[in-house]
């Protein structure tokens, strides 16, 4: 099977080539159809490589017929191929809502080359999802850095300050993949290899090296400004909160979960041989720093009055959840970074898919003092946002519960009670800022008759569509955990 | 250091030396222009870092000739330091055509001068913003 057997590459080829012919469309519906056609057939893909990997536990796919550790590969095993699936499944809802959204938020003419754009965005998330060669991950960085400050600059028609936005992440974005790229040269300097796999095995006979140990040093940094962790996140809060709903939705929902994905496979799976050195970093800085995380996105978000932004800051806590998860260096702990990793990237897409549509409803940015009464007049979206917040604080029968379950479980294993109390006292705040929109929303008489005649169909039936999986993850969670264990297998060994 | 150390990696302390400049022009500079040219010379520095990493001394270009016990520079560091610069070109282009719509949008591209306007025509940051509205409220 010619098709089945090249998965791994039509996934970046196919959104990659597709964007290359919406850029030349001239009506923004055909290129919006046309987008939406490829992201279904990326989701079918990431379908068949689900059931390969389920067979056969890893793929390895070479480029050109060039075995590795020459050639350059894509990787596939239990860690990825769900993250995969994440992204081709937040992609076509996030295509299908920005139908609606972003034809009302950017120029007509410029619909097209947006979606160009957007495929862009997508192909490069498959690529760092699925690359196994160091520096053809830097590339696909870079394209999914570009896309993504072109996609956030779009804002710009809405407000001005999206170019600021932009620029900003441009310059740290730049910088933190030029750590990167520093990395991967002290690497090949050390190992004289670039294939993730061959590194280690070429680790492991030269023993602890300094060459590597700071590489591994400016890889992290690099990558660790690419996921928003807490210290280098800057960039994220505004770039969230200018951009266009349907960018903020995609990007928040995916494109910091790939670079933590590969911030964990740098982490466990590859620097084996200096393990004192990597329980170092785990428990003195990585674990101190995701708390800060935890608490500084929390609070700042209880202050925080501009909808988008203050879920901007929620999703700076969300990250510190998952690198505290990670940072706990266990199975368990892996395994419940990866849970969250899906379950954080379902409910975030829907909550900035929902505060899209209220700010469409009223004409305006999303605020405490411009949203009173609006949860009454869009009952129906309302009803959606509800419930993914409530999946955000980890109320039962949601799968931000399975989320903090998980993580809870990872944290008695250490026997640390202090960081129970910490987590619990963070889920608690976090209620407040959800119940502070409550309040407003609901409570509040409304003050204004709404812009557009009805919710659009369009735009809530995607927010549905991901509250949807998330009720089902939070009843149904076996496929979620195992595949949370999966990751967690790849990358530790299994226990 | 002994001077022997200097002579011998003296491009390697170039690079240092670059970086160091790329990086001090990126965060001291307040216009937008300069902070471009200052990642620029920052990425430079890791093109040269790479160069030096694939030279072997006395080698030569990586073509068969069919002479015997010929040594050869490592021709990998190149091909991707080639990427590694049509990626920053891109980069470059797109901070570039950013500075030109700031320019557009806000008549300046200056940090501070941005930062002033905000204050003055009510673009300030949100967060002060709607802090004085709910205030109110």
């Amino acid at each position: 099977m010619l098709i089945l057997d090249n998965i791994p590459a039509l996934l970046v080829a196919i959104p990659l080539l597709a964007s290359a012919v919406v850029s030349l469309l001239p009506s923004a519906r055909i290129a919006w159809g046309f987008a939406f056609f490829t992201t279904l057939i990326c989701l079918y893909m990431a379908f068949e490589l689900v059931g390969i990997i389920s067979s056969t536990q890893a793929l390895s796919y070479a480029f050109g017929g060039w075995e590795p550790p020459w050639g350059i590969v894509f990787v596939l095993d239990s860690a990825n191929v769900y993250l995969v699936l994440l992204v081709a499944f937040v992609s076509v809802i996030a295509t299908l809502y920005a139908y609606t959204m972003l034809a009302r938020e950017i120029a007509v003419e410029d619909l097209p080359k947006a979606y160009a754009v957007w495929l862009l965005a997508i192909a490069s998330l498959f690529g760092l999802a699925m690359t196994g060669d160091a520096f053809n991950l830097f590339v696909f960085l870079e394209i999914s850095a570009l896309s993504s400050i072109t996609l956030i600059a779009l804002g710009a028609g809405q407000d001005r300050r999206a170019l600021l936005a932009a620029y900003n992440y441009l310059i740290i974005g730049a910088i933190g993949a030029t750590f990167y790229v520093i990395g991967v040269g002290y690497l090949y300097a050390a190992t004289g290899s670039l294939n993730l796999i061959d590194i280690t095995d070429r680790l492991n006979e030269l023993g602890t090296n300094q060459a590597a140990i700071t590489g591994l040093a400016f890889m992290l940094a690099g990558i660790m400004v690419k996921a928003g962790v807490f210290p280098v996140h800057i960039w994220l809060p505004a770039a969230y909160s200018y951009a266009p709903s349907a960018v903020s939705s995609l990007l928040a929902a995916v494109a910091t979960k790939v670079a933590i994905y590969y911030f964990a496979r740098l982490l466990f799976g590859i620097f084996i041989d200096i393990t004192q050195l990597v329980d170092f970093f785990l428990l003195y800085i990585l674990m101190p720093v995701s708390v800060l995380a935890i608490f500084y996105g929390t609070i700042a978000a209880i202050y925080q009055s501009d909808f988008k932004r203050l879920f901007a800051l929620s999703s700076i806590a969300q990250i510190g959840y998952i690198t505290f998860a990670f940072s706990l260096n266990s199975h368990s702990g892996i395994s419940a970074g990866f849970i969250h990793i899906i379950n954080h990237a379902l409910i975030k897409g829907a909550l900035f898919m929902a505060v899209g549509i209220f700010a469409l409803g009223i004409g305006s940015r999303a605020t405490m003092s411009s949203m009173q009464g609006v949860g009454r007049q869009m009952p129906i979206t309302f009803a959606g946002f509800v419930l993914a917040g409530l999946a955000l604080i980890g109320v039962p029968l949601t799968a931000g519960f399975i989320s903090k379950l998980y993580l809870f479980k990872a944290i008695f294993e250490t026997g640390n009670g202090f960081y129970v109390a910490l987590i619990a006292l963070s889920s608690v705040l976090s209620v407040l800022y959800l119940w502070k929109i409550f309040e407003v929303m609901w409570l509040k008489e409304p003050v204004q008759p709404l812009k557009i005649d009805k919710e659009p169909a369009s735009a809530y039936l995607p927010v549905w569509l991901m509250v949807g999986v998330i009720m089902i993850f939070g009843v149904y969670s076996g496929e979620v955990i195992s595949s949370g264990i999966g990751a967690a297998n790849a990358l530790i060994g299994a226990r | 250091m002994s001077i022997n150390l200097i002579v011998l990696y003296w491009n390697y302390i170039i690079v240092i030396m670059l970086m160091m400049a790329g990086l001090y022009i990126i965060i001291s500079n307040q216009n937008f222009i300069k902070k471009l040219v200052g990642l620029s010379i920052f990425q430079s520095s890791v093109f040269i870092f790479y160069i030096s990493l694939g030279k072997v001394s006395g080698g030569t270009a990586p073509i068969l000739t069919g002479i015997e016990d010929t040594v050869y520079s490592n021709p990998l560091p190149h091909v991707l330091i080639l990427t590694a610069i049509v990626v920053g070109v891109a980069t470059n282009a797109l901070g570039l055509a950013l500075v030109v719509r700031i320019q557009e949008a806000f008549k300046s591209i200056e940090e501070h001068k941005l930062l002033a306007l905000k204050k003055e025509d009510g673009l300030k940051d949100i967060q002060i913003e709607d802090s004085k509205e709910d205030s109110a409220v």
